[in-house]
């Protein structure tokens, strides 16, 4: 007979068998089964999170900068539901997470026992598929499937929940068998025909654009560099989504830089001019879209893409690719190849009047700003930092709102996995904790949080975890007093009614930096802030660093509420001449 | 073009609704009615009727058969956002007007009255299949078998027979002739 193990020593044995070095969690009453085990499996490494919310962004932040599924454990009730804003943030971005909950034993499920709360109602529609563990004979078998569910597709997150007293119950070990397809909902689904199709449409466009996104990331490193390879054989314009930055090489010609909402105005105009626009890995998204009736009216859309409900859910495009990135681009690198050995040279000619006519919007220059020499332009300080970093390989975590959206546009990114943000739910308080979880993962590498000072009050006890574990996370706080985007809505929407957008009573953040035991760094004006970056960059300790910017700074280029890409806001000149009114005001 | 849920863009223009079946094949397990259910009100589709029961024993399936209307764009979604659904083996989808699908609902009714209006309501039954389940001297439970729309008419119109309570199953289905769906 085979030996037993207790339910508590199965879940280690899955994750043991699911080659997880670190998880992420917090111990409570109804998982104390779990981590009393802990001691006895020496290859995984446990992470103690200051809120369940930060154990959830940590190993999303630990996934997108590996590519490998991120583990949190914590227990019942207000430990799950803490945990609920970080998978639904991963469900909306497409990471993938395990979460193990722990519940109360089975036989009080239902009776209102003491931190009950029925997970799996709560979680059922921000994971991809979740289970209440009821019989200790399928805990085995459940946790390998999770794994799986949450790395096969579209990758997201997915919880399982534990009662304690299935934690304490013996069966034996089942090992894990690569499942037979998931009821066929996880493989390629496209065929040459398919791919046929798209390169006759990419030899005929006159006025071409890729449109990239997260896809082209969740695909894997290799689908970076064979997107790359296709861009360059066909000498195409490319932009990108928020989530795909860095798929795609940010200082190379042929990058357009972001789209969407506050993208560039080469960007958004060749979307809204081109005549084939290929999407890869991309949803386009509300933010990406603007007013969806005006959408690129003129263009043939493709779309390649993983998950089949994508297709045709906010736009109709005329060729639907759906598949794995990475083995769609493989199939059209190899006809492309064969079948269209001189196209660069032949295409050069077809599309340099397009190309010509993005350097005219380009010209525009949309993302300079009006300088300053006596207070820190929060782009400037993007930009230094981006200067002082760029020869590192820096991983880059944000926040949500204005400080986001001036990374996006000023820093630039070369390779995929160094870029996470909160992009589908636009969670302030993302960026800490995810920093903690990508410090993890690359010991030695540098990882900076672009901040702002209200989100990151919301996670920010997780410092004391970047302390505990000697994790060197820079949190570069762009600290204007206000919730930027907000204000910046209020002043362009509301009559500058600033409605309780500004924070009256911050901390002082370098003796909050002290206080946690870490290092506070301040920077006040543009001429000492390189000398102030290069101190926090030479620090191996944790750094808050309050970088005071320009309080009024607004974010621009800008598509207002309700307007096509083409009727894009440049800069304080441009909005009095383009207010906003009517029923763009209602729109979030 | 596409009817947007995007806070961001106004509605686009609206397509015209039809009335779709949809039937689902699910492992019959905890919760799978929740998810099923959880989808369509999550996204804002609508929901008709639902009629849900295990068809296979041995392979533990449920068939779950779903009445929705949406324009064309919605009805592809809820497909497709079904098939996400990780105990969701297949979907099929109908048209009501579709000629090579029946589509039956079950009702009871109870009459309270004279025999005289008793033999009328069961004689105003007689086209759907009429049973009757159950009979007194001043009552009966008739069984009838029809139409959504149908029995919507005959429960409006036996009111003047003594009808008094009304119980219906949500719509079933299957596709005429040898086909099945795979």
């Amino acid at each position: 007979m085979s030996k037993l193990y207790s339910g508590a020593e199965i879940v280690f044995k899955c994750l043991e068998d699911q080659n997880v070095s670190h998880i992420f969690g917090y111990p409570g009453g109804a998982v104390l089964p779990i981590y009393d085990e802990l001691k006895n499996f020496n290859s995984i490494k446990h992470i103690l999170v200051r809120h369940e919310q930060g154990a959830g962004h940590a190993a999303e932040g630990y996934a997108r900068s590996t590519g490998k599924p991120g583990v949190l454990l914590v227990t019942s009730g207000p430990g799950a539901t803490n945990a609920v804003t970080a998978l639904t943030d991963a469900y909306m971005d497409s990471v993938p997470l395990v979460c193990i909950t722990g519940q109360v034993p089975t036989h009080l499920i239902g009776t209102d026992a003491f931190q009950e709360c029925d997970t799996t109602g709560i979680t059922r529609p921000c994971t991809k598929h979740n289970w209440l563990v009821k019989d200790i004979n399928d805990l085995a078998e459940i946790m390998h499937k999770a794994f799986e569910v949450a790395t096969t597709g579209r990758p997201g997150p997915v919880l399982v929940d534990i009662p304690k007293d299935i934690q304490f119950q013996k069966s034996k070990y089942k090992n894990y068998k690569k499942n037979k397809k998931l009821n066929g909902k996880s493989h390629d689904n496209f065929s040459q025909k398919n791919i046929d199709e798209l390169i006759n449409l990419i030899s005929k466009a006159k006025k071409p654009i890729f449109y990239t996104g997260g896809g082209v990331i969740n695909s894997g490193t290799k689908a970076s560099e064979l997107l790359r390879e296709l861009v360059y054989a066909t000498g195409f314009p490319i932009t990108s989504t928020l989530q795909g930055l860095g798929c795609f090489p940010a200082d190379d010609n042929q990058f357009l830089g972001m789209l969407g909402m506050h993208g560039t105005y080469e960007a958004n105009n060749a979307m809204y001019s081109c005549d084939l626009m290929i999407n890869v890995g991309a949803r386009f998204d509300d933010r990406i879209t603007g007013k969806i009736d005006e959408f690129s009216p003129k263009s043939k859309k493709v779309h390649i893409d993983i998950d089949p409900s994508s297709i045709n859910k906010n736009v109709k495009v005329d060729l639907a690719i759906v598949g794995d990135i990475k083995s769609v681009l493989t199939t059209t690198l190899k006809t492309f190849k064969k079948s269209k050995k001189n196209f660069s040279k032949s295409n050069k000619h077809q599309i340099s009047n397009w190309w010509e006519q993005i350097q005219k919007w380009r010209s525009i220059r949309s993302l300079d700003y009006i300088g300053s020499e006596e207070t820190i332009k929060p782009q400037y300080a993007i930009e230094r930092l981006y200067e002082l970093t760029k020869d590192k390989d820096t991983y880059i975590t944000t926040e949500v709102g204005q400080h986001q959206m001036w990374a996006a546009q000023h820093y630039k990114f070369n390779k995929p996995n160094r870029w996470m943000t909160s992009g589908g739910l636009g969670t302030m308080g993302y960026g800490l904790p995810a920093a903690v979880g990508v410090q993890i993962a690359h010991p030695k590498k540098l990882v900076i949080d672009i901040a702002g000072e209200a989100s990151v009050l919301m996670t920010m006890q997780e410092m004391s975890t970047a302390v505990q574990y000697n994790l060197p996370i820079k949190i570069f706080i762009l600290n204007n007093e206000y919730m930027g985007m907000v204000r910046q809505w209020q002043e362009l929407l509301h009559d500058k009614n600033y409605s309780e957008s500004y924070t009256a009573a911050l901390p002082d953040f370098v003796k909050m930096a002290e206080a946690y035991g870490c290092v506070g760094i301040r920077a006040k004006t543009p001429e000492e802030l390189d000398d102030k970056i290069i101190e926090m960059l030479n620090s191996d300790r944790p750094v808050i660093f309050d970088c005071l910017v320009d309080k009024q700074e607004n974010c621009f280029p800008m598509i207002p509420s309700g307007k096509p890409h083409n009727q894009m806001l440049l800069g304080p000149k441009d909005q009095k001449e383009k207010k906003i009114t009517g029923k763009g005001r209602t729109l979030v | 073009m596409a009817n947007s849920k995007s806070a961001y863009s106004f509605a686009g223009k609206k397509q015209k609704p039809d009335t779709h079946i949809i039937v689902v094949w699910v492992d019959n397990e905890a919760g799978v009615l929740a998810r099923v259910v959880g989808l369509f009100s999550g996204r804002g589709y609508n929901i008709e009727s639902l009629a849900v029961a295990e068809v296979d024993q041995k392979q533990n399936i449920s068939r779950i058969t779903i009445v929705t209307t949406g324009t064309p764009q919605v009805v592809d979604q809820i497909k497709l956002q079904l098939k996400k659904l990780v105990p969701v083996h297949k979907v099929a989808d109908f048209k009501r007007e579709d000629k090579n699908v029946i589509f039956k609902e079950m009702a009871l009714f109870k009459f309270v009255a004279n025999n005289g209006k008793l033999n009328k309501a069961f004689e105003a039954c007689k086209n759907f299949n009429p049973v009757i389940l159950d009979k007194t001297n001043k009552s009966n439970v008739i069984q009838i078998t029809a139409l959504r729309r149908e029995i919507d008419t005959m429960s409006k119109n036996l009111k003047k027979f003594g009808l008094v309570s009304v119980s219906r199953t949500g719509a079933v289905a299957m596709t005429r002739g040898s086909e099945i769906f795979k």
